[in-house]
């Protein structure tokens, strides 16, 4: 009971702290829509005729990338509030807390977790802005799975800002694990295209976030894109749910660790 | 009686710095102990590993029949602590912070909002409540944090240095809510603090560690009445080297200057006054008056550590703690 209210409490906190923040939610939907106005458009453009992907325009191919970079930038950057809380000492009050390791990780995770999903439909909000095609009900079902996949890496956030010191460290290992992780995902071009380097396929499928990249194209572009496929929907989530649970078992190992 | 904190050559270093060496101290049920030492003595590292915040790097400690590092959960669930340094968050408002606390401490949620209410009249932050804790004073933060560690009410209360930058009413009617607390709900408190009066009128017994070592043990009157001793007060012109003058000819080292003042811890004051009067004139200096008065645990301080409390003021803070805590001072 302890335990609940002490997650439930967190949850909130974090919840409370984002829609609090005005201009993040302002700048958050500055990001996604450059890229699917200027680079969607633009490049797709550059592409037409020679690179007709399976019959849908470039902007829609990459709109489910852009929903995942989107939960990717954003659940990193959730990091930081470990780091913050640090440095503003808020942590100590929660880390004396009667309340066990795992309730704290999974409080400020899950918490975590939903602001990065609010971001997540907030990209749905722009492509329906910009006539990107997608359904009701795919949008429907891409909300847990877009939760599913928001998990492992705020997790994986969280566990990284638990063993850094400063905002400074922080900053230069998102460069390290935001882009490469982003660019291999093929969340902008198909990882089982015929032409795509052989290299490039391998270190992709060692991605987890190409498999949460997969399933939501496999949601959201349906029928067409079944070619491209590169896992069945069932076996993409089986992966991304092994994935979220490694990573929360290592986030709640890395916060018994944290002082 | 019933040890509720016991120590056992509690021991912390970081890298080669011993700040907690070889601790053995006792608090029984029920007591208000004072935990006194200068600064970077040792008191806040020590709390913070009996609230297993630090793991101890030799030695052991129970809190409330737990070990600190065995049984942590169970220690924490003893426990409340108000810290040194600051620890709220300041994009939530005071009461959502309240509410946060009593829901991680399991507070029974119907009684919530009655103790909420109450302490935020005793800290005077009840027109403030809703506000955002950014838009705070540093002394309201304080009172905030204060108050947050008053709502559930543990076996054990460590308050560190709780009260800095408070005025001496807010202090007042602070104490006297803590102690209505302690006797309603049997709490103990282990408090650290830079103001010595503070310590002399609320603690059953003091602790005065130095580097890491406890120094002296026991009620404030028993320490003040170990000095054996008495003060002499000295008004002069020139009093630096009235100082070094006395120090030199009759041996008085244990001087300090306070407020313009000396101070010297002596045994045998009577027959000492006109030694010290006269090695002065002799000197040419121009002595306003000089007294004799009981010692004060000031001078208890001064005698165990070699150094005046209120000569330094809190310990040095890094980062934003730092600039949040220069907001108080
Ligand atoms: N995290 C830390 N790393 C290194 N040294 C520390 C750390 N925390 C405290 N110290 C050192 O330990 C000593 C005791 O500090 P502290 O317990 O804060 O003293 P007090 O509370 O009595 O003023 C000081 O010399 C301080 O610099
Ligand atoms: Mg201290």
């Amino acid at each position: 009971m302890t335990e609940l209210r002490g997650f439930y409490t967190l949850w909130l906190r974090e919840v409370k702290r984002y829609l609090r923040d005005r201009t993040r939610i302002v700048s958050s939907f500055v990001q996604p829509a450059l890229w699917l106005v200027v680079f969607g458009a633009g490049i797709g453009a550059a592409l037409r005729g020679g690179f007709q992907i399976a019959g849908v325009n470039y902007q829609t191919l990459i709109f489910p990338g852009i929903v995942a970079q989107t939960l990717l930038f954003t659940a990193m950057f959730m990091g930081i509030s470990v780091i913050w809380d640090r440095e503003f000492g808020f942590l100590k009050e929660i880390l004396v807390a009667p309340v066990s390791r795992f309730t704290l990780f999974l409080g400020k995770m899950i918490g975590d977790s939903t602001d990065a999903l609010i971001q997540g439909v907030i990209v749905f909000a722009i492509a329906l802005a910009l006539g990107i095609s997608f359904t009701f009900t795919a949008f429907l079902e891409c909300l847990p799975l877009m939760l599913l996949i928001t998990i492992g890496l705020v997790s994986l956030g969280l566990i990284i800002a638990s063993f850094m010191g400063s905002l400074e460290s922080f900053g230069a290992i998102q460069s390290f694990i935001n882009l490469p992780l982003f660019f291999l995902s093929g969340a902008l071009f198909p990882i089982a295209g015929t032409n795509t380097p052989q290299w490039l396929q391998v270190v992709a499928r060692v991605n987890p976030l190409t498999y949460g990249v997969d399933a939501l194209k496999t949601v959201i572009l349906g029928a067409p894109y079944a070619p491209l496929q590169i896992q069945p929907l069932w076996v993409d989530i089986g992966i991304v749910g092994a994935f979220d649970l490694l990573m929360i078992a290592i986030g709640t190992w890395s916060f018994s660790k944290m002082k | 009686m019933v040890h509720v904190i016991e120590t056992n050559q509690l021991t912390k270093s970081f890298g080669g710095l011993t700040a907690v060496d070889k601790l053995d101290i006792t608090v029984e049920s029920g007591e208000i102990f004072g935990f006194l030492g200068p600064n970077g003595a040792g008191k806040t590292t020590t709390i913070n590993m009996l609230c297993t915040i630090l793991k101890p790097t030799g030695g052991s400690a129970k809190v409330n029949g737990f070990d600190i590092v065995r049984e942590a959960m169970q220690v924490r669930r003893s426990i409340g602590i108000v810290f040194q340094d600051p620890s709220i968050d300041d994009r939530l408002t005071g009461r959502e912070n309240l509410y946060m606390h009593a829901n991680l401490y399991g507070v029974p949620t119907s009684q919530q909002k009655d103790r909420i209410d109450k302490i935020l009249k005793l800290v005077e932050l009840e027109d403030r409540a809703d506000d955002l804790m950014r838009t705070y004073s540093g002394g309201m933060r304080r009172r905030l944090e204060l108050g947050r560690g008053l709502i559930h009410y543990p076996k054990v209360l460590f308050l560190d240095e709780p009260t800095v930058g408070l005025d001496p009413q807010t202090r007042d009617h602070i104490w006297t809510y803590i102690k209505e607390l302690k006797e309603a709900h049997d709490i103990t408190v282990v408090l650290t603090t830079h103001y010595m009066d503070e310590a002399d009128r609320l603690s059953d017994r003091i602790g005065i560690i130095d580097h890491g070592k406890l120094v002296a043990l026991d009620s404030p009157q028993k320490l003040k009445d170990t000095l054996e001793g008495d003060v002499i007060t000295i008004k002069a012109a020139k009093i630096d080297e009235l100082t070094a003058l006395l120090s030199e000819k009759l041996g008085l080292t244990q001087s300090r200057i306070v407020d313009g003042t000396l101070e010297i811890t002596v045994r045998g004051g009577q027959s000492l006054m006109p030694k010290v009067m006269e090695a002065a004139t002799h000197s040419n200096f121009l002595v306003d008056s000089i007294q004799l008065r009981e010692p004060n645990l000031e001078d208890v301080f001064l005698h165990y550590t070699g150094k005046n409390i209120r000569a330094d003021g809190g310990k040095e803070l890094h980062g934003f703690a730092a600039i949040q805590r220069r907001k108080i001072r």
